[in-house]
């Protein structure tokens, strides 16, 4: 049996000792009125047990006490609502300048896709002291991306982007948890998060040289033709795609939509689903000939031609 | 009822009969001779599978659940002796999916939502309100028979094969890529459901059409009002469910693309369908174990519930959160951190009727006099572990640390406080409360006790140290875990098996009471409700005269049991003679 054993896990992010806090409040809270009711149901149920000499005179019958014990809760529970509101909304705001690292996952494996090109399965290498944003995407069912030490979790869904983010602080291995029941082997879906000293995660970063996730969008934008028909403004069948990435697309029908990387991914692999304004749906699906990884390949050349412009 | 018009009738009664103020408007029945009751009125088989005695059709229920938990029971062993090392080497990983998959499918959907409306409310709401029988009898039989069909396509569906969905069923999982029987599963789950409707419209009619003159809302016990609003829940959600389980069903027979992403669909939208039914589900379970929990306390602490009307209306103010507030399951699956900060805030409110039952219920015991025998150990127990769920609650509800131990051992241990160390020991502590009642013979108070205990401290060594180790962020749903939580998995698993110790005892004496129990007449233990009024085991009809109410529920003062022991909420010692129509005094 193992002896590495202790009863509150590491703190490795910035977040956690924040949650860690609320987490003791609540607990304080938890054992005071637990201890409080059985204290109370020990005592009464023992001075006043059938038989004993204790007065029952004058039992109360107080509107107060109602008022007293619904407010007194009322007002600790809305207490703990904004304090955890607060750490949550720090959880979700994306702070700008993150390094965006890619995942996708699939039954019993996370693909890890680095911007320095980079990549690796099960394991995930960060740097400490500089927020790491994830977008992840699931080739499959819903897994659940969770490293405890960061006290984070996010879902990652079929067809959707999710995303969070943290600053890792303490160097060191943690693990890596599918938390979503996910298939068979679901418990084996599981892994190390490895966190580096910036240099020797730049290190690291350098020891592969692979193909910048840029280049190979790149690559797949001219295998499977693009350009033919997303020409410059005007000039071919599809809209302009220089530029695209984060403007107001108008549709057609009515309405706009901000073309997000949910919007590129959705266009790509399921393009009636929302047409530019002034286009004919005339795009076929991509769905088959690409998948998750290499759309968000496609999505990072689509990126970079917007800051080229 | 209003106010007045109960008064109105209280008074027309007793211009009627003003000495004794009963009337007897059917007072021979065939199955109402001396010597004869429900249980022995009728010997033969058909005389109880073509039952439309809603005490008959209780024990049916009781039967049939009391298989069904310990199905679901020895599932649960099979994976905790899993759990005992961190590799997966007692059981294959598929086998051990089906394990907890079964687990979750028998114990929810045919033990804890069944279990109190459909055993102790089909037995006793006719009893209590002072009728003959439910309001739609063959509607009762019927819902037994739909409860068996359900369960029958549940055992197929483990029999052949198993299913490893979770008792969740989560979306494109089950729809799409869960090659095991999930569709058999599902209509099992789909026809069970309604199996609970006709229950719940059978208690709701009954509770509105049914009462004994005299009997006003606010002289129903508390029990009936945990039913009432229960019943509320069941029919304005269960529907839900059988929509979203007829979903997962086309989608999957016939790739309509609903919830699968691969198809067109949304896997996010099953969730918000399955939990608007689940999380009210979760109130269905609790709030019947509740109105056990404030009639044994009452009786046991010889005192009237305080607060009576706050924990009356605590159960609806239950009922109603309940359905707004199934987005706090899904806290990390991608929805607006804006509806997540609002199902927050509305989780959080649902802890106040909670906790207001908790206050005053412990409150009925000060100055009271307690007894602390069988059913009072299951009623105290429950105040306690579900004081503890319901705190746990608390952290699942503030985002922040949710997003930590969502899907960890945390929520397994959290549920299982609030379904088994809540709704288990008010199940069992209202077996043994009219047990007596039910068959008309005491068990031996000893060996009840001794199992009472022991449920008590093995619950918490088994679920106890899940808070720990979820926490420590074990997810739940593994077969294999990392070496570090192997301590704490033991001592779960060992405190199991102590827990199922002490299911099998009461198994044990109470089927040995029926033939050796002492026999307990009408009213061992000098309780005041209508069905204490009559005989054990009742007459088939119930009363042998149609009783009449006159005081509010709960009236134990003078705390200590009188001489003739015996207090009675109707005439004809009127012991308390200026309670007629004072409604809402304590």
């Amino acid at each position: 049996m193992s002896t590495d054993f202790s009863f509150f896990p590491e703190a490795a992010s910035t977040i956690a000792p924040r949650v860690d806090a609320v987490y003791l409040f609540i607990l304080g809270i938890t054992v005071f009125f637990t201890l409080l009711i059985a204290g109370l149901i020990l005592s009464f149920g023992i001075h006043y047990r059938r038989g004993s000499k204790a007065s029952r005179e004058n039992p109360p019958t107080s509107i107060w006490l109602e008022i007293t014990w619904s407010v007194i809760p009322l007002i600790i529970v809305i207490g703990m609502f904004f304090w955890g509101a607060d750490v949550f909304v720090d959880m979700r705001t994306m702070p700008a300048g993150a390094m965006e690292i890619e995942i996708v996952g699939k039954q019993l494996m996370w693909k890890v896709q680095h911007p320095s090109g980079r990549a690796e399965i099960n394991t995930l290498h960060v740097p400490t002291g500089q927020p790491v944003k994830l977008r992840m995407i699931s080739e499959d069912v819903i897994h659940s991306y969770y490293i405890p030490a960061f006290r984070l979790k996010q879902d990652v869904l079929p067809g959707y982007y999710t995303d969070f983010w943290f600053e890792a602080t303490k160097p060191g291995d943690y693990h890596l948890f599918c938390a979503e029941y996910c298939g068979t082997e679901h418990s084996l879906m599981r892994g190390t998060v490895t966190v580096m000293d910036p240099d020797e995660f730049a290190r690291w970063s350098a020891q592969e040289s692979r193909t910048l996730p840029v280049e190979a969008g790149k690559e797949l934008f001219e295998r499977f033709r693009c350009g033919s028909c997303h020409k410059g403004a005007g000039a071919g069948p599809g809209p302009a795609l220089a530029g695209v990435y984060g403007s107001l697309v108008p549709l057609k029908g009515g309405g706009a939509v901000v073309a997000n990387e949910q919007y590129l991914r959705d266009s790509i692999l399921d393009p009636p689903k929302q047409v530019v304004a002034g286009f004919e749906p005339l795009m076929p699906s991509f769905k088959t000939l690409l998948s998750e990884a290499e759309v968000l390949q496609l999505i990072a050349y689509l990126k970079s031609l917007s800051v080229a412009e | 009822m209003s106010t007045p018009e109960s008064v109105m009738k209280l008074s027309g009664t007793e211009t009627h009969e003003p000495a004794v103020g009963r009337v007897a408007p059917h007072s021979a029945h065939a199955g109402d001779q001396p010597g004869r009751n429900y249980l022995n009125a009728d010997y033969n088989l058909w005389s109880w599978l073509f039952t439309t005695d809603h005490k008959r059709v209780g024990i049916l229920y009781l039967i049939s659940i009391t298989l069904f938990f310990f199905l679901g029971g020895a599932a649960a062993v099979l994976f905790r002796l899993e759990l005992m090392t961190p590799r997966g080497d007692l059981v294959k990983a598929e086998s051990y999916n089906k394990l907890f998959t079964m687990h979750g499918i028998i114990m929810v959907f045919f033990f804890l939502i069944p279990a109190v409306p459909a055993v102790l409310g089909n037995f006793l709401v006719p009893l209590m309100v002072g009728a003959r029988d439910l309001a739609f009898p063959k509607l009762n039989l019927a819902s037994w028979y739909i409860y068996i069909i359900g369960g029958v396509f549940t055992i197929v569906a483990v029999l052949t094969g198993g299913v490893d969905t979770g008792w969740t069923f989560y979306t494109p999982y089950s729809s799409t890529y869960g090659n095991t029987n999930v569709l058999a599963a599902a209509v099992g789950v789909f026809v069970v459901g309604f199996s609970s409707i006709l229950t719940a419209v059978n208690i709701i009619a009954t509770v509105h059409t049914m009462r004994a003159p005299g009997l006003s809302w606010f002289r129903l016990p508390l029990f009936i009002w945990a039913h009432y609003a229960t019943s509320l829940v069941i029919l304005l959600g269960t529907p839900v469910l059988a929509i979203t389980v007829i979903l997962v069903g086309v989608e999957r027979a016939f790739r309509v693309g609903i919830f699968d992403p691969a198809l067109g669909g949304d896997p996010i939208l099953f969730q918000h369908l399955f939990w608007f039914y689940s999380h009210p589900a979760v109130y269905i379970m609790v709030l019947p174990a509740m109105g056990v929990v404030s009639e044994i306390i009452s009786c046991f602490a010889r005192r009237r519930v305080f607060g009576y009307k706050f924990i009356a209306f605590a159960s609806l103010a239950i009922a109603v959160l309940g359905f707004l507030v199934w987005g706090h399951h899904m806290f990390v699956t991608g929805q607006s951190m804006y509806a997540g900060l609002v199902f927050s805030f509305l989780s959080m409110l649902v802890a106040i009727p909670s906790a207001i039952k908790v206050f005053n219920w412990t409150a009925t015991l000060f100055k009271g006099s307690v007894l602390w025998n069988t059913a009072m150990l299951y009623a105290l127990g429950f105040i306690g572990l579900f004081t503890m769920g319901g705190l746990t609650g608390l952290f699942l509800a503030t985002i922040a640390v949710d997003v930590h131990v969502h899907d960890t051992y945390f929520i397994v241990a959290h549920f299982h406080y609030i379904m088994v160390g809540g709704s288990v020991m008010g199940y069992l502590g209202g077996i043994h409360y009219w047990w007596p009642k039910m068959t008309g013979r005491m068990y031996p108070e000893g060996w009840g006790r001794v199992a009472a205990i022991l449920i008590f401290f093995g619950f918490n060594l088994t679920f106890f140290p899940q808070f720990v180790l979820g926490y420590l962020g074990m997810p739940r749903r593994v077969h294999d875990y990392v070496p570090e939580f192997q301590i704490l998995n033991v001592m779960s698993s060992a405190g199991a098996s102590i827990l199922g110790i002490g299911y099998l005892l009461p198994l044990g004496y109470l089927i040995w009471s029926l033939r050796y129990g002492k026999p307990a007449g009408a009213n061992p233990w000098d309780a005041t409700g209508l069905e204490w009024q009559t005989d054990s085991p009742p007459p088939t009809h119930n009363f042998h005269e149609q009783p009449v109410v006159l005081t509010d529920a709960y009236l134990y003062e003078p705390w200590e049991p009188p001489a003739q022991g015996h207090l009675p909420q109707t005439p004809p010692q009127a012991h308390e003679p200026a309670v007629v129509g004072s409604e809402g005094q304590r």
